[in-house]
């Protein structure tokens, strides 16, 4: 199994070590995870499932909460 | 601490909060005394829809006027009142229920309320999401949803503008031969006391023919567009009528802010305000038929309210036997849509001037003539 | 999909563990819940478990029992007496239980600053769960802040990650600290600990009665911190913030089934059971006291639901000892009123629905607040902005109801199957 995965954050490749949270990846490219309803861009920020801040579209699902996710290969992922 | 007024309205809600505006635009001094927090009964748990609807000539009516008013009043509410004209499309999923379809069409036509039959495909391009077949839909234009608890806030906001006064914290205990005693000993005089106290009406009038009736509701998070119409199936009308038993029917409104709110629900002799998870279950499966990919949304929120309903479902407004005693209640699912109408018609009685529909179907004395006939 | 246990275990972190491993040694079936990938919670996360001796030891007598493990999975109901459901991957199932163990854990405060919600503003433990599930910080400046022992701890483990700690600010006064750390003599291992952490993460300051006042982020994400210490004032940049004001704990899934709670903690007797028979909670939501606390109630909670009742009075004693060491901890991190203050007028304290500090405090209740201006009504159900508005309002919050976690639409529309049962047999 390859250490090293490949996924498409908002249409850019990625490559991260298996085992990595979407939220981290997110987090990596430098990207918000979505913007808020006043409009502010948002990443995570309790890393544990509570605060919904980490909210993606991940393969075409909305309000997916990345921290919780782990990256798999192929995997596309939309800020929100 | 207000003493004496013209009118003393007990109860913040939608209702309550409509009359005190009403009144005090019309030069009256007015109090409303709410126990807990402004709109917080059945007006936040609540559908917010303003919907015409014929269940009798006297319930057309009334929601036809209403929902003319808050029209007119609609330019001039906050954005967080969120109106949105949205309109209603009533389901019609079989060739029985469209021409129910096409009976409402002509008898909404004759109340001056325009109204379009829209077809299968018609349907399918307004609403996407519905399942495949329905045999089609009444659409309702003028129809709109709001958010009530703001609203509530807003007129209360109005009326003290036009001089009315707040009185928040504390519990009527007695309303009644002009005067109301407030839970903290004082009270207050007034020529006229407004029980505009929906589902509690009881406490104070116990002799009102007044029950709770339980419903559910239901939030997702933000799904903008799933839904555009407030989408209501003519099974609905059976399960708002029946006077006995417990029943669910598919109501799904659009919010503004992109949420769905999913109801509804009807129980008798349920007084407990705990989630019954047989009939939300029941309720949400409704929901699943009409709108199949529902399932897949996020809900976030489940709660209950107690609207006030009356045996004939409609409200009593006017006058009763004590000379200083109105009511404004018993509105049943119905209470943010005629809200406005009840005002003005409860003003209307009060000032002793023609009113603008009939106020004979919903005087409180039609049920005292058949107590003293029984 | 439906399981069935003896005893069911909800939360798979410290108390949860222990309580599974205690109450499988009964020979009674018994399962193991938890949201995350994996079990530990939220102080386990991760491949650290094997730098601990504790939780390895933990570990292997949890692999001893045939436990089953029921992980990335989230309680958001409770259909029928008896029976919990439970959300993963978007579908949903049923797990019944004769008894049932809360080990819920506890969650970070936050407290709402101007800057907080720029991307790079996290938890103390919310930096650490990002970093333990892949985020780089060779390299980083992080400013560290807030209150209680999870800062060094988590500044320590930053820093053994190679990012560079720029600040450690914790708002509890001096005297407070050091009061805590001699009483730390009666508990040498955690006095070691701490020394320790402070030693690894000695090239940053430490200042206490220190807390941030904003920060900044033109570029839409943070540059820049504020922090306040008495009369002065200084700005660090930074790439990362971690902020968190201690724990709070996580009590809804207890309140949903009726479990009476007082002063924000799950009320238990001797045996760890709560107001329900047969329902038991052990750790962080019986109150705020740390790891061998959370254990040893575990412990406690696994043998006396699983009627290994003298094993249970055995402990009785630690758990003494060990509460007395929660109320140091409480009485330490006790939040300054100062903090209350820190909040602007258009400073955002509901981060779902994006609602201002302004608009809340018009009124005078969590409920008129939330009806008013949708506080709490977001997907979070008031898990960060409920704790914050209860500390600078002083409001309580307001009743739970199901889903008591955010769940498809589909898993409330199924009927239990227990529910059927009785349909089909009337």
């Amino acid at each position: 199994m390859p250490d090293r995965i490949l996924l498409m954050v908002n249409e850019r490749p990625l490559s991260v070590e298996r085992g990595t949270s979407v939220a981290a990846a997110m987090m990596m490219t430098g990207t918000h995870c979505r913007i808020s309803v006043g409009g502010e861009p948002r990443a995570p920020l309790c890393g544990m499932g509570i605060c919904f801040e980490c909210r993606a579209i991940v393969n075409g699902c909305l309000h997916a909460r990345t921290c919780q996710m782990v990256c798999e290969p192929g995997m596309e992922v939309h800020s929100q | 601490m207000i003493s004496t007024c013209d009118a003393v309205i007990i109860g913040a809600g939608i209702v309550g909060t409509a009359c005190a505006y009403e009144l005090a635009r019309e030069g009256l001094c007015v109090a409303i005394v709410e126990r807990d927090i402004i709109g917080g009964g059945a007006t936040a748990a609540g559908m917010g829809h303003i919907v015409v609807m014929d269940d009798s000539p006297a319930q057309l009516a009334l929601t036809q006027y209403s929902q003319s008013l808050w029209s007119a009043l609609s330019a001039s509410l906050p954005a967080n009142v969120e109106y949105d004209r949205c309109g209603t499309l009533w389901i019609a999923a079989d060739d029985e229920e469209m021409s129910e379809v096409r009976r409402k069409h002509s008898l909404y036509a004759s109340a001056n309320v325009p109204t379009e039959i829209l077809d299968s495909q018609a349907l399918f391009e307004a609403e996407p999401n519905l399942r495949q077949p329905l045999a089609g839909a009444l659409l309702v234009p003028s129809d709109a949803v709001l958010y009530p608890p703001c609203v509530a806030a807003h007129l209360i906001t109005r009326a003290e503008q036009k001089g009315a006064t707040l009185v928040q914290g504390k519990t009527a205990i007695n309303a009644k031969e002009g005067t109301v005693h407030l839970d903290d000993g004082t009270t207050i005089s007034a020529a006229c006391i407004v029980h505009a106290t929906g589902a509690s009406a009881t406490s104070l009038l116990p002799d009102l023919p007044i029950k709770k009736r339980k419903g559910h509701l239901l939030i997702t998070d933000r799904y903008p567009g799933f839904v555009r119409h407030q989408l209501v199936e003519l099974g609905y009308l059976k399960s708002a009528h029946s006077v006995t038993s417990d029943s669910v029917a598919f109501n799904v409104q659009p919010r503004r802010t992109g949420q769905l709110l999913i109801g509804s629900s009807r129980q008798y002799g349920a007084e407990d305000s705990a989630i019954d998870h047989e009939i939300l279950e029941s309720m949400l499966k409704r929901a699943c038929e009409y709108l199949p990919t529902i399932g897949n949304l996020s809900t976030i929120r489940a709660w209950t309210g107690f609207r006030a309903a009356t045996p004939d479902k409609l409200p009593l407004i006017g006058p009763t036997e004590d000379p200083s005693v109105y009511l404004a209640t018993g509105h049943e699912g119905l209470g943010i849509t005629t809200s406005l109408a009840t005002a003005r018609l409860l003003a209307d009685s009060l000032l002793k001037r023609k009113t603008a529909i009939p106020l004979e179907p919903y005087l409180p004395a039609r049920f005292a003539v058949e107590a003293a006939h029984a | 999909m439906r399981e069935s246990f003896d005893i069911l275990v909800v939360g798979a972190g410290p108390a949860g563990i222990a309580a599974a491993t205690r109450a499988a040694e009964s020979g009674m079936r018994v399962g193991l819940l938890d949201d995350n990938l994996g079990p530990g919670g939220q102080i386990w996360r991760g491949s650290d478990s094997t730098s601990s001796p504790i939780a390895t030891g933990w570990y292997n007598r949890l692999a001893a029992h045939p436990i089953t493990k029921l992980q990335g999975s989230r309680i958001f109901s409770h259909p029928v007496l008896g029976a919990l459901r439970a959300e993963k991957n978007n579908s949903y199932f049923d797990i019944e239980y004769k008894k049932l163990i809360l080990a819920t854990g506890a969650r970070e405060r936050f407290l709402p600053f101007p800057g907080w919600t720029l991307p790079n503003v996290l938890g103390v433990g919310g930096l650490q769960a990002l970093v333990k599930s892949g985020l780089p910080i060779e390299g980083k400046r992080i400013v560290v802040a807030g209150s209680g022992p999870l800062l060094l701890a988590v500044a320590a483990y930053l820093g053994k990650h190679g990012a560079r700690i720029a600040t450690i600010c914790e708002q509890a006064p001096f005297s407070k600290l050091s009061k805590f750390a001699t009483s730390l003599v009666t508990n040498p291992d955690k006095l070691e600990q701490a020394i320790t952490y402070r030693w690894q993460t000695r090239s940053a300051r430490f200042y206490t009665s220190c807390w941030p006042v904003a920060a900044y982020g033109p570029s839409g994400k943070l540059e820049s911190v504020t922090l306040r210490k008495g009369g002065r004032e200084w700005t660090v940049p930074c790439d990362y913030l971690a902020c968190g004001f201690h724990l709070v704990p996580n009590t809804e899934l207890a309140e949903l089934l009726g479990c009476k709670i007082s002063s924000g903690n799950v009320d238990v007797n001797e045996w760890q059971e709560t107001s329900i028979p047969d329902i038991y909670c052990a750790g962080e939501p019986t109150g705020i006291g740390g790891l061998e606390l959370s254990l040893v109630e575990g412990e406690i909670a696994g043998y006396a639901a699983s009627k290994q009742t003298e094993a249970a009075r055995a402990l009785h004693s630690k758990r003494s000892r060990l509460r007395k060491f929660a109320e140091k901890l409480e009485s330490t991190f006790a939040l300054n009123p100062a903090l209350s203050q820190l909040p602007q007028q258009d400073t955002i304290v509901c981060r779902c629905e994006d609602v201002s500090f302004a608009a809340m405090a018009q009124h005078s209740s969590w409920r008129a607040a939330k009806l008013q201006t949708r506080c709490g009504m977001g997907p979070c159900q008031g898990r960060v902005c409920g704790p914050a508005a209860e500390f600078l309002f002083h409001w309580s919050a307001a009743s739970i109801r199901p889903p008591v976690f955010p769940a498809p639409l589909s898993g409330l529309a199924a009927s239990s199957t227990q529910r059927e049962a009785q349909l089909h047999t009337t």
